[in-house]
Order: structure tokens, then sequence, then C-alpha cells
């Protein structure tokens, strides 16, 4: 059978935990970006650190996408157990590459991965092997491969060194020489000079890109990759990285940073971010800054721990007793990870609220190419005052945001208390005070509103049916609705969720048909729509097994819903 | 005389008239007024309780966060800036039992910071329930039967995490009192001070008298840095030891530890981000 594979490839690597699922894809990741591929790729994995059944998926391509597919044009796998774990995601389309031995598969193409690996110096060369295979295939060049293989390893002996160099070149000749299958995916050269990194990776430049230099947590998949992500750059910034004892004291640290004039970053995953409630409750109270990072995976309770969901809007919307303003925002691209993390500090300082960044396991753990993040406009705006001997720290103001002041910058005292207080801090039981405390508390909303980003439209303004997702779905739902090819369907997209931008109310209202993509159980962004605007979806596409949307289904979704007449009837 | 650190007017005060606390408001604002500390450099911390309520009472920085959790906010105020003196301030209920995990972890940490415990075995604002410390016997409307669990022993618990300064004593010598919160402000390190005080509204066993009855001051010639000797002195109880029971100065403290203080002293605040080093960051992912 000869395959030409022309513009977008999906190659999926399956094994177990421990099989080196993340070393090939590691490798490949560099190298297929570096010979100008556009590349994404998206791991699925258990909760556990050896055996059971995992997947990454790699998309290379001519055309920058970052979609999740279903389908899979190559397969690698690496245990038996791949086969039955991918199910019906394996077609009779899809090219299995593996060792007959092991694997049992009709049309499977033999390479013997484990015996090359022997004669090259052993197992552990075997994943090695792999890639190289992948690189010959697609045509990357072979002397980069060495050289980048020579540095992947530059930590280890120079016989492993060399072992690997042999290895990557033995899987070069087995990949090249495969009969019937051609890649012809363009290269673009300007892919070359873009950024390759995870979502945990953006957001963590976008954390030190706005100033921040105290980072807190205490370790929760699929959140942790931020923490060790900001702990290698404490290598070379003066940021401090605490691993503290508990979620609660993690946002206590947090806050103690931001009162002391630091730029503090929390980041956790939904039961940690339980515990903070209270925490978060006493950030509105003391109107501190504070940035939290969220990585949702399914809950409730432990759920599944390295897997994906976006069921925490509704507990980030109401976390903490009493009311109290803050923000929320959901990327749904690198780009927008790192400009929003970036933004989320200086929103923080200048509202004094906490500031939600939203994303999940499939958005953390993800890996693409994107351009160079621009630095040159960015601003730490710090938003603190030195203070007078008659300060005080909630003064009363028109717009409800008080100058911020610190201990020991200045003559003045800064107090903060958890109690109702006056505005110099201290406690009262002023019922009337109390009354114009909540008010100026509630009226940073307006100042909030200046900055909200506007959803964003994609497709013609001309729509009758509308698609709106959140978050890390953007460019899947985005693909699924190109791919219908039907002129009248529009994507929205929000990555600020709360306060419900404004705007978003004319371009939901003009929909004929509004269909919301979520990966929650209770359409929890559809229930915010309707609640902001009156609108009611018609429709709501929810996924929660754990997995993200693919651009396959949410297509196929969106199809079933207009052929099945909209809700007007009046299509097909 | 007065005082840098009291307010120039008349401060509305929300405990009981005769609490120990009143005796211990009075040390504090001596020790910090005799160590000379300059007023815009002091943050107190606490959390909720009769006792948290001291940094209102206090002219200078403060933040009164939330129950159990001064320490954890106190920590970190120090490490964001180690020039300011940070005096964490709580009850029994509060830095014991809501903040347990807080006290065994800022152990383990050793901030230089102090932490004065108001110890009156109950949990006063809450209106007389047991507390941690509250001893065996006594009866309150929750505890109908009395209490039966082993009462948290913060010296002996505090010499095995090896905190650097660890010291008892009874709020009615104020003179002491005030001599120790000194020492334990002076102190580089993690340094607690769990002070006797008689709650007068809801602690009807423990009285000024039973805790005059049932403290002994330590010896003369008593060596506070023999830990296994204090650890000792740390487990007798009825009289429960009085003075600076353990002292070492063999710890280096979190600040100290922390990398962003190795070459430059100053705090975080004062500092900007290199933007180019940022971009430099950003370009070593292509
Ligand atoms: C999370 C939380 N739980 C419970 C309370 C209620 N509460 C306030 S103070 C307190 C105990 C006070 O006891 P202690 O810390 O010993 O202080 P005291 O009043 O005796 O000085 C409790 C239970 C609270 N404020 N917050
Ligand atoms: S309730 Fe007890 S501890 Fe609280 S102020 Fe009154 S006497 Fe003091
Ligand atoms: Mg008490």
């Amino acid at each position: 059978m000869a395959r030409t594979i022309a513009d977008d490839l999906v190659i999926v690597l399956a094994g177990e935990a421990g099989q080196g699922l993340q070393s090939i894809e590691g490798i490949l990741a560099h190298l297929l970006k570096k010979s100008g591929y556009n590349y994404f790729s998206a791991s699925e994995f258990m909760s556990r650190v050896r055996g059971g059944a995992n997947s990454t998926a790699i998309r290379v391509s001519g055309k920058r996408t970052a979609g999740f597919l279903d389908r899979i044009d190559i397969l690698l796998p690496l245990h038996r157990e791949a086969i039955p774990h991918l199910g019906n995601r394996i077609t009779p389309d899809t090219i299995v590459i593996g060792e007959k031995d092991k694997i049992d598969h009709p049309g499977m193409i033999d390479i013997q991965f484990t015996r090359m690996a022997a004669e090259t110096g052993g197992a552990i060369y075997a994943n090695t092997i792999a890639a190289g295979c992948i690189c010959g295939l697609l045509k990357v060049d072979e002397k980069e491969c060495e050289d980048f293989i020579l540095g992947y390893f530059s930590g280890k002996s120079e016989e492993i060194r060399s072992n690997n160099v042999a290895a990557i070149k033995k899987g070069y000749a087995a990949g090249k020489g495969l009969a019937g299958i051609t890649v012809a995916i363009e290269k673009d050269a300007a892919v070359k000079k873009e950024l390759l990194l995870t979502g945990s990776e953006a957001i963590a430049l976008g954390a030190l890109a706005g100033g921040c230099d105290y980072v807190c947590a205490y370790p929760m998949s699929p959140s942790t990759g931020v923490l060790v992500e900001m702990a290698s750059h404490a290598k070379k910034f003066p940021i401090i990285v605490e691993q503290v004892e508990d979620e609660i004291g993690v946002v206590n640290m947090a806050l103690g940073a931001w009162y002391a004039g630091a730029r503090a970053l929390v980041t956790t995953s939904g039961g940690g971010f339980a515990l903070m409630c209270e925490g978060i409750s006493l950030c509105g109270m003391i109107e501190s800054p504070l940035v939290l990072h969220l990585a949702q995976r399914p809950g409730p309770a432990t759920g599944l721990p390295t897997r994906s969901e976006q069921g925490d809007l509704d507990l980030v919307l109401h976390a903490g007793h009493g009311d109290f303003p803050r923000i929320i925002l959901a990327p749904g691209t690198l780009a927008e990870a790192f400009a929003l993390t970036q933004k989320a500090f200086n929103l923080a300082a200048a509202c004094q609220v906490p500031v939600f960044i939203l994303t999940d396991q499939f958005f953390i753990d993800s890996r693409g190419n994107t351009p160079v993040f621009p630095v040159g406009d960015l601003k730490v705006e710090k938003h603190v005052v030195k203070t007078a001997m008659d300060y005080k720290r909630f003064s009363l103001t028109e717009n409800g945001i008080s100058p911020r002041g610190i201990p020991g910058y200045g003559s003045g005292h800064v107090c903060a208390d958890s109690d109702e207080h006056d505005e110099a801090g201290h406690i009262t039981e002023d019922l009337e005070l109390r009354v114009r405390m909540v008010d100026k508390r509630l009226k940073k909303f307006a100042a909030i509103r200046a900055d909200i980003i506007a959803p964003k439209l994609v497709g013609s303004g001309d729509y009758r049916t509308l698609v709106v997702c959140w978050g890390s779905t953007f460019n899947t739902v985005c693909e699924a609705v190109e791919a219908l090819g039907e002129k009248d369907v529009a994507v929205l997209h929000f990555s600020w969720l709360f306060p419900f931008p404004e705007e978003a109310g004319a371009y939901l209202k003009k929909a004929a048909n509004l269909i919301v993509v979520e990966g929650n159980s209770s359409a929890q962004f559809a229930r915010l729509i309707r609640l902001e605007t009156g609108v009611a979806s018609d429709h709501s596409v929810l996924k929660y097994n754990g997995l993200p949307f693919s651009v396959e289904e949410v297509k196929e979704e969106i199809k079933k819903f207009i052929r099945a007449g909209g809700r007007h009837g009046k299509r097909f | 005389m007065e005082n840098a650190f009291d307010f120039a007017d008349k401060v509305d005060i929300a405990w009981c008239p005769g609490c120990g606390n009143f005796s211990i408001r009075q040390a504090l604002l001596a020790a910090l007024a005799e160590l000379d500390l300059a007023r815009e450099n002091v943050v107190l911390v606490s959390g909720i309780g009769q006792a948290a309520k001291m940094p209102h009472y206090i002219d200078t920085s403060f933040f009164n966060g939330l129950h159990g959790r001064g320490l954890p906010a106190a920590t970190a105020i120090k490490a964001c800036n180690p020039e300011l003196t940070v005096i964490a301030v709580g009850g029994d209920g509060d830095m014991y039992g809501e903040g347990g995990n807080h006290l065994l972890h800022a152990g383990r940490r050793n901030p230089d910071i102090t932490l004065f415990v108001h110890d009156n075995m109950v949990y006063g604002l809450t209106k007389g329930q047991a507390s941690p410390t509250s001893r065996p016997g006594m009866e309150t409307p929750v505890q109908v039967f009395g209490v039966f669990e082993k009462p948290l022993n913060p010296m002996a618990l505090a010499i095995a995490l090896d905190v650097p300064f660890v010291a008892r004593v009874f709020c009615a010598d104020v003179e002491q009192t005030k001599e120790v919160m000194k020492k334990a402000i002076a102190h580089k390190g993690f340094a607690l001070v769990d002070i006797f005080q008689p709650c007068v509204s809801f602690n009807k066993t423990n009285i000024f008298k039973w805790f005059k009855d049932n403290t002994a001051y330590l010896p003369d010639g008593y060596d506070p840095s023999d830990r296994a000797g204090a650890f000792k002195k740390s487990l007798e109880e009825e009289p429960f030891p009085l003075g600076i029971i353990y002292q070492s100065d063999q710890r280096a403290t979190f600040e100290d530890n922390l990398e962003v203080y190795k070459k430059d002293r100053t705090p975080l605040y004062t500092r900007e981000v290199d933007m180019k080093k940022v971009e430099a960051e950003i370009m070593a992912k292509v």
C-alpha cells in the first residue's frame, strides 16, 4: 500500500509509563521543529509511574495547527496494550510500525527496534532508534539529528553519546527506507526561528515577564509543571520558590508576600484550590493582589489526577465566602498563556484583586511551536506608593482602589485586617462603614472592566451559528469549524471569562443558533453566559471523560446539530 | 512614660477587664520600645482570637489574617523583606490547633520571626471551648464529660523541632515577660514564647492562682543550650518551668538560606525585573 502524506501527519507513540514516550517525544519535538515543521503534541497518561497504557500524539504539519485529532496516521506501539488502548482511533488507514514478536496487528510494518538496540549497545537505545526512524521518514537532515543527539545527551558518558548517535542513524536509515510511505509536508523556514514550548513553560515565562518574584505551591498534577519551570528560572532570576506544607499555607504565604511588596504566583489544581478558598476570601477582604494558576483536572475529589477537564469554573467563580471582585482568565493558545499571565500580575497589582488563570492538563502538557513572544512593550507595573505618617491602607476613593503601601517603604503603617475594617485597617463594627467598605470593594469591578479583553470571533461576522468556547479548546474548536466548511458558522472564544465581557452580548444575541463547547458535565460556562446576558445556548457540547475534545468529534457534534435543524428548524 | 508603639489617643480594647492579655500588651509595648526598633519596620502578624487582636492595640504595621494562618504569612513577609522585624501573635487555639501544621513547618524553615502564643488553655473568643492545651478534666459547654485528650506540650514539640529559641513565661510577671520577649525578638531565627495567660471569663480552672501555684522559674545556672537537657526540662509539668528553656545559635535562618539574598540583601520590592534577561530566557526556547 502506497501512501503519500501531504500536509498534516499525526504520529502516535503508545507505551507504558517508564518506557520512554516522553524522551522520544522530546527528541522529535526539537528535531522536527528545527527542520521547519509545525509541531504540536498532546499527551494522555495514567496516574502511575510505571506500567499502564499511555499515549502521545504528535502532529506535524505545513500550516500551524494545534487542534487535537482522533486520527492516527502512524502508530508506534511500544507494547501490546497500545492496540486495544487506542481502540477505534486505529483504522485501516493507520500505518502501524512495531516489532512483530511484541505486537500482533494485521499489516504492521515490522521494525526490530529492540534487536537493533541490542546491536547498538543495549535496550536503552531503542527509544533513540524509534525517534531516528520518524526522522528518517520525515527527511529531517541527518547531520542535524546527530548534532542534536550529542547535545541532548551532553551530560552522559562518551560511550552513551556515541551509542545514541549510532542509534539515531540506525533508526534514520530504517525510516528512510520504509517502502510505500512518502511524507511530503512542506517545511517552513520561519518555524525554525519560532519558540517550541509547553503550556507550563508559556505560563512560567509570562510570570517571569510579569515580574513574579515569589512562587509558592504544594505539588499537584497537572499544576506542578509551572512550579518546576519557575524553580528552574529561579536559578537565574531573583525568585523565591517555596514548597509549602499544604495549600492553606500556600495561599496565606502568597498573600503575605504581596503584603510585603513581592509579586507572588500560586499554582495549583482542583483539590488544592478547594483548600485555598478561605485564603481567596481573605485576599478579597484585604484587597491584596494575587495571581493564581489553576490547572484543571477531573473531579470531584481526587478524580482523575492526570487527566483533563474544564470543570472548576464554577468553583473559581464563587471561591471564597462573601462578595468581592475577581478576574478569571483562560488562555487558548501559547501566546495567550504568556501574554495573559504577564498581564495578570499588572491587573492584580492595579486592581488589588485575585486574578485566576484557568488552564487544564491538556493545555499545560501540550507542546508546540509559536512565534517569539514580544517583550518590547511589556512593563512590570507595581502600583505601590511610598507611605506618609497618616497613610490609610483602605482609604475610600472614587474608584474603590486605595493606593497600596507596603510595610517598611515610607513612614506610614500598613494595616491589613480580615475583619471588616475602617480606612486605616482597624477592626470595626460600625455597620454604616461596613456598607461603605463593601461598596468600595465592589466598585473595583468598574475599574477592572476598563481592561477587559473581548472574546475573539473567528470566521465570518455574518454567522447564523455561533460556536462558543473558552480556554484550552480554542484550536480544536476553530479547526473543527473550519473543517466543517460552513460559511455561516463562526467561533467565539473567550480568554477573559470574568467579569463577563459586555461586548460578548451583541455577538451572542446575533446568533440564530448558539452552541457552547466545554469540557465539563454541567455546561458551566453556558450557565454563566445565560446569567450575564440572558442568552440561553441552544446546544451544549460537553466532554468529561478526562480526554481533550478532538477536532473530529466537535465537528461531528456541530454537524449533527445543524442537520437536526438547529433552533429554528430552517436549515437542511 | 510615652511609648512610641502606643497610640496617642485612647484605644478601644475589646478584652475583658482583668484579662491577662493586658499584661502581655504592656510587656510587648515595653519590649518594643526598649529594643529601640524603628516603628515603620515592625510588622505584627496574627490570626483570629482574643490574642490575635493584639496588632490592633500596638501602633505598627500589621497583617491580621485568618484563624490559624499567621505563620505562613509571617514567614513570607520576612522572606520578602528581611529588613522588617516580624512578630506573630496568637492564641493556643490559633497557633496550636487550627494552625498546628504551619507551626511544625515554621520550625523546619526557621524564619527569623518571633511567635508569641497567649496560652490561656481555652478558646476565649468563641466562649470557652477546650483548646489543644486544655488540661484533662476541664469541663466546658462542649467537653461536657471533661477533656480527656492529652494536652499538647508546645515546649517539647518546639525543642524536638530544634526551634532555636523556646521559652515560657507567665504574663503576671510583666518584667520577665518583657525581658524574654526582647531576647526572643533579638534572637536570629524562629523564636517561640508560650505565655501563660489567665482567661478570666471562660477558664475558671486555670486562674491566676493556678498558674502561680503550678509554675516554677528555671533554676540559676540552668543551661538552655543543652538540647537534651532542655527537652527533659520541657517535659516537666505542674510546676511548668518558666524562662528560656532552649536557645541555640546552630541553625541558619530561612532567609539566609534563600538564594535571592546570597549576593544582594535588598528587599524584593526594591528590585526591578531585567527584561533583557527575560527576553533571553524566551529566546532559549527557540
Ligand atoms: C476558620 C475558622 N474557624 C473558626 C473560627 C472561630 N474562632 C475564632 S477564634 C477561635 C479560637 C480562639 O481561641 P484561641 O486561639 O486560643 O484564642 P483566644 O481567644 O483564647 O485568645 C475560633 C475557633 C474562625 N474565626 N475561623
Ligand atoms: S475571653 Fe478570656 S482571653 Fe478573651 S479577653 Fe476575655 S478574659 Fe481575655
Ligand atoms: Mg486561647
